[in-house]
């Protein structure tokens, strides 16, 4: 058992997948340089040594590598595709949802696209186009799977049942949360880490985790948000309030057998999301909610989210924008007024 | 654009020494079928017993037969839209593609996937990408596969005129280029993207001279000429699995039906249409084999006779082939 950071523990969780199974390989954009970054933020440094035929270094064209990852799964290769900023997934779509998504089902059946796809997301002092949450635009993409992991021991373990999925697995990960050391460290980010242990295991794709249990009211929360709410429950616990966290962590599809069992013994939820409110993948979940256990809740779902403005740069705005411990705090209490 | 108007088969007598009659007799009745297929479907597309939209092949036989007739049993190809005729050249039944047509569960795709989406694993060929340009990546990665596990087989990427404008065709075709990936780029140069003239959307000549820009090779071909199609993909498909990255090819064709249904076709002038027509691939094809003496006039209006038989069987097959069931509709979703 050691202490990764999330960076680390993918580092660790792809090469070990390289290792057990030849079909297994990476591309993107400044994965495999030798000297380089590992990817922007780290993740693959170093990995070229080990596989110096299985790493591909791609030029800066989304839409072309990932369509690429796509074909190469199709011919039977499980590809991993690194995109450097979630927001670029904006220059693949075409192949994410027209061709991943779809290519099993318009063939009837017949072919299977194993393709996962990582994605740094979230707001971290870089203007509006380097900082979006992009998971609102593909938990509704029929044909996906939609990931986001919070900290190191998930994101091995669900990167490995990712490699593994016969379907395109499409992965979230945050700025704040990798751990990055040296130059590509960044500000304000959260502590991810967690004991990691030496053997294999994975951890299954589409299961919610309770992070913390309560009796008192439900919140929900993914990967910085998570961890933002575990503080909020912290806090409120010194008022009495109990708070039950669950880290939803599979956005799709959603695990509303294990967030139900909470929903109905709490009776009130809070879900938090980075993203802007409308459209988010939390008015999905709170639609779903009313339709898998409406007749649990004792108040109306109270969402803690972002404006609908697209990310501003300056500090002030930014932390305006992104919903912090106190906007949760306060949620909680909106949710349990008489 | 000028297209080249030579006369086919220069090189006929050479081309005859190397190819045995039976073979091309072969190539001969495929573009046949390929041709009665999309008459018939025309037909009942319009008496309204076929559902959905058609994008028709008629005129561009010798593409599809051409490349198809170069491949090995274990390539692959990729195809679009406009996928019928690469579909029968590439071994997919009559009966398997006329009853995806008519939506039925027997069909390639189980009905799923429908005219824009023809193909069959198990025959090498993927489902149509109906997004233009979204098959080039997706033949790269294939070939990439292919390459990284040492198997010497070639991806034919199928893609009109329209596509070169796409980003799509940039990112894949570079790619390829620089994993010098085994991919046989075919552009089947049929003058027109939807109702729009090429010449109207693109500055350059021709579309084969772009492969210069990537560091590979390109190639105009006339497109009609099923045989000279057949060599420059053989040729192609050769240096390919040799490892010498990918090749382009530009197959000047024509499209002489609307983009798709009811598509009268109006934009495309007379004199244009009429000098195309006379450039039939397969009137073309059973001139020379009857000057070769490769097969008397009698014998080929026999072959046709034969196809539109087993086409009219067919028909009478899929009107009553099973539907896909309500629960259908939820599976194959998600492995």
């Amino acid at each position: 058992m050691r202490r990764l950071s999330i960076a680390e523990a993918l580092r660790e969780g792809i090469a070990e997948e390289m290792r057990r199974d030849p079909a297994v390989f990476c591309l993107g954009e400044d994965i495999a340089v030798p000297g380089g970054w590992g990817g922007a933020f780290t993740v693959t440094l170093g990995l070229e040594t080990e596989f110096p035929d299985r790493m591909l270094n791609t030029p800066i064209a989304e839409l072309g590598f990932f369509g690429a990852a796509v074909g190469a799964a199709v011919a039977g290769m499980r590809p991993i595709a690194d995109v450097q900023y979630g927001d670029f997934l904006f220059l693949a779509m075409d192949q994410i949802v027209n061709n991943a998504a779809k290519l099993r089902y318009m063939s009837g059946g017949t072919i299977a696209v194993p393709l996962v796809m990582r994605a740094p997301i979230g707001a971290t002092g870089r203007g509006s186009q380097h900082a979006q949450s992009m998971e609102r635009y593909f938990t509704g993409v029929p044909g996906l799977k939609v990931v986001a992991v919070s900290n190191a021991y998930d994101a091995k373990g669900v990167l490995k049942s990712a490699v593994r999925d016969d379907n395109p697995v499409l992965m979230f990960e945050h700025k704040l949360l990798y751990g990055s050391k040296g130059a590509r460290i960044e500000p304000g980010a959260v502590d991810a880490t967690s004991d990691v242990p030496d053997g294999d295991y994975t951890v299954p794709l589409d299961r919610a985790a309770v992070r913390r249990e309560g009796a008192h009211v439900t919140v929900l929360a993914w990967l910085l948000m998570a961890h933002f709410a575990a503080q909020a429950a912290e806090q409120l616990a010194a008022e009495g309030i109990d708070v039950e966290v669950i880290d939803v962590r599979s956005l799709s599809p959603i695990d509303y057998e294990t967030i139900g069992a909470s929903v109905r013994k709490t009776g009130r939820v809070v879900i938090v999301e980075e993203g802007p409110r409308v459209g988010g993948v939390s008015a999905e979940i709170a639609a779903g909610l009313m339709e898998h256990c409406g007749e649990s809740l004792l108040a109306p779902v109270v969402r803690v989210a972002s404006p609908d403005v697209p990310v501003p740069f300056t500090p002030i705005l930014e932390n305006a924008y992104r919903p912090d411990v106190p906007r949760i705090v306060e949620g909680v209490r909106r949710v349990l007024r008489p | 654009m000028p297209h080249p108007t030579e006369s086919l088969g220069e090189h006929a007598q050479h081309l005859l020494d190397r190819y045995p009659a039976p073979f091309l007799l072969g190539l001969y009745e495929r573009m046949v079928v390929i041709r009665e297929f999309e008459e018939g479907v025309k037909f009942l597309f319009l008496e309204g017993s076929m559902p959905g939209t058609i994008h028709q092949c008629q005129g561009q036989e010798a593409t599809a037969v051409g490349v198809c007739s170069a491949l090995e049993e274990g390539d692959f190809i990729t195809s679009t839209f406009r996928g019928h005729g690469h579909a029968l050249a590439k071994g997919l039944s009559v009966e398997s593609l006329l009853f995806e047509l008519f939506g039925a569960s027997t069909g390639c795709c189980k009905g799923k996937g429908g005219s824009m989406h023809v193909g069959d694993m198990d025959k090498g060929m993927v489902p149509g990408i109906a997004i233009v340009g979204g098959g080039i990546p997706l033949a790269a990665g294939m070939a990439l596969a292919y390459k990284m596990r040492k198997e010497p087989r070639v991806v034919a990427c199928f893609f009109g005129d329209g596509a070169v404008a796409e980003g799509a065709f940039h990112e894949g075709v570079n790619l390829a280029a620089i994993w010098d990936l085994p991919v046989v780029f075919v552009c089947e140069n049929n003058l027109y993207g939807a109702s729009t003239r090429v010449d109207l959307v693109m500055r350059n000549e021709r579309i084969a001279e772009r492969a210069a820009t990537y560091g590979i090779r390109g190639q105009t071909v006339d497109g009609n000429d099923v045989l000279a199609v057949h060599q420059a993909t053989l040729t192609a498909v050769d240096e390919c699995r040799h490892g010498k990255g990918p090749v382009l090819l530009e197959l000047l064709t024509y499209r002489r039906t609307g983009h798709s249904r009811r598509d009268p076709c109006h934009y495309q002038p007379q004199d244009e249409r009429d000098t195309w027509l006379q450039r039939d691939p397969i009137d073309r094809f059973g001139g020379l084999l009857i000057e070769l003496g490769v097969a008397a006039a009698g014998a080929l209006d026999q072959i046709r006779a034969d196809v539109q038989t087993r086409f009219q069987d067919a028909v009478v097959e899929a009107r009553h082939q099973p539907l896909p069931t309500l629960a259908d509709l939820t599976t194959d979703v998600l492995a």
